[in-house]
């Protein structure tokens, strides 16, 4: 479906952990226009850190690598945050969906996806074994009564 | 980011505070085992008030402190949780396992 974009911002960074803070907080930044309750800024925090986290963790193993995240504003106070890497790519996404499924130590939960699809109104995973992932998460934030 | 440990009677206390998220929960953790390890308490609480964000990396947290606790034959619970790492619980069902106040 073809939305119209009404603003726009990217940013990149390597795929180191302290980056994971970075990435919350410039999300927030610009989420910040639409006015969003503490508990919208909250979830698009959240889902932020579980998107990029999983670049960090599962996209590079062994190295360091790009990320690239693509913030919009679309029609009808949509934000749209797309997290995308060039790491190692997702071999069964259904499964990596799944609660509790991980390829991690256990450091890891394996509820980053289930996070993701609880705070946001869509997800949408794309990945390519050896080419990449790419995350597309909107959230439509509720207008409030002062505007 | 940091634990800080208070012990009441066989009741221990660790207050986290800062962000739980993968980049200072590895610290974190690694910190709790030792803690656990040492002190084997008979009931661990986690206070999580000056937390200032949790994302599943505290997931990971809680249930592997849960893990070690029921392996020396204790109890674990946290409390005073912010309200958003409080939905980050929530959304994973966490409370069946550790008791959440």
């Amino acid at each position: 479906m073809q939305h119209i974009v009404l603003d726009e911002a990217e940013v990149s960074f390597p795929s180191r952990s302290a980056n994971e803070g970075f990435a919350r907080a410039a999300a927030a930044c610009f989420a910040a226009r639409l006015d969003p309750t503490l508990e919208e800024l909250a979830d698009i925090r959240t889902a932020v850190s579980e998107a990029v986290t999983n670049a960090v963790v599962h996209a590079y193993p062994d190295k360091i690598g790009k990320i690239t995240m693509r913030l919009r504003l679309l029609e009808d106070d949509v934000l749209e945050i797309v997290v995308r890497d060039q790491g190692v790519g997702i071999p069964d996404i259904k499964k990596a969906r799944e609660p509790l499924f991980t390829t991690g130590n256990e450091e890891r939960s394996g509820m980053g996806f289930t996070i993701m699809e609880s705070f946001m109104d869509t997800l949408q995973v794309r990945s390519t074994v050896g080419r990449g992932t790419t995350v597309t998460m909107r959230r439509r934030l509720a207008r409030r009564t002062s505007q | 980011m940091s634990v800080t440990v208070t012990s009441r009677g066989s009741c221990l206390t660790a207050a986290l505070s800062g962000d739980i998220d993968h980049h200072g929960a590895r610290t974190m953790m690694r910190e709790l085992e030792e803690i656990i390890s040492e002190e084997l308490p008979r009931r661990l609480e986690l206070d999580l008030s000056d937390v200032s964000f949790m994302d599943s990396s505290g997931i990971a947290l809680l249930l592997m402190a849960r893990r070690q606790m029921e392996h020396a034959g204790g109890t674990l619970r946290a409390v005073h949780i912010p309200a958003q790492a409080r939905r980050v619980l929530d959304a994973a069902g966490v409370g069946r396992l550790v008791p959440l106040e």
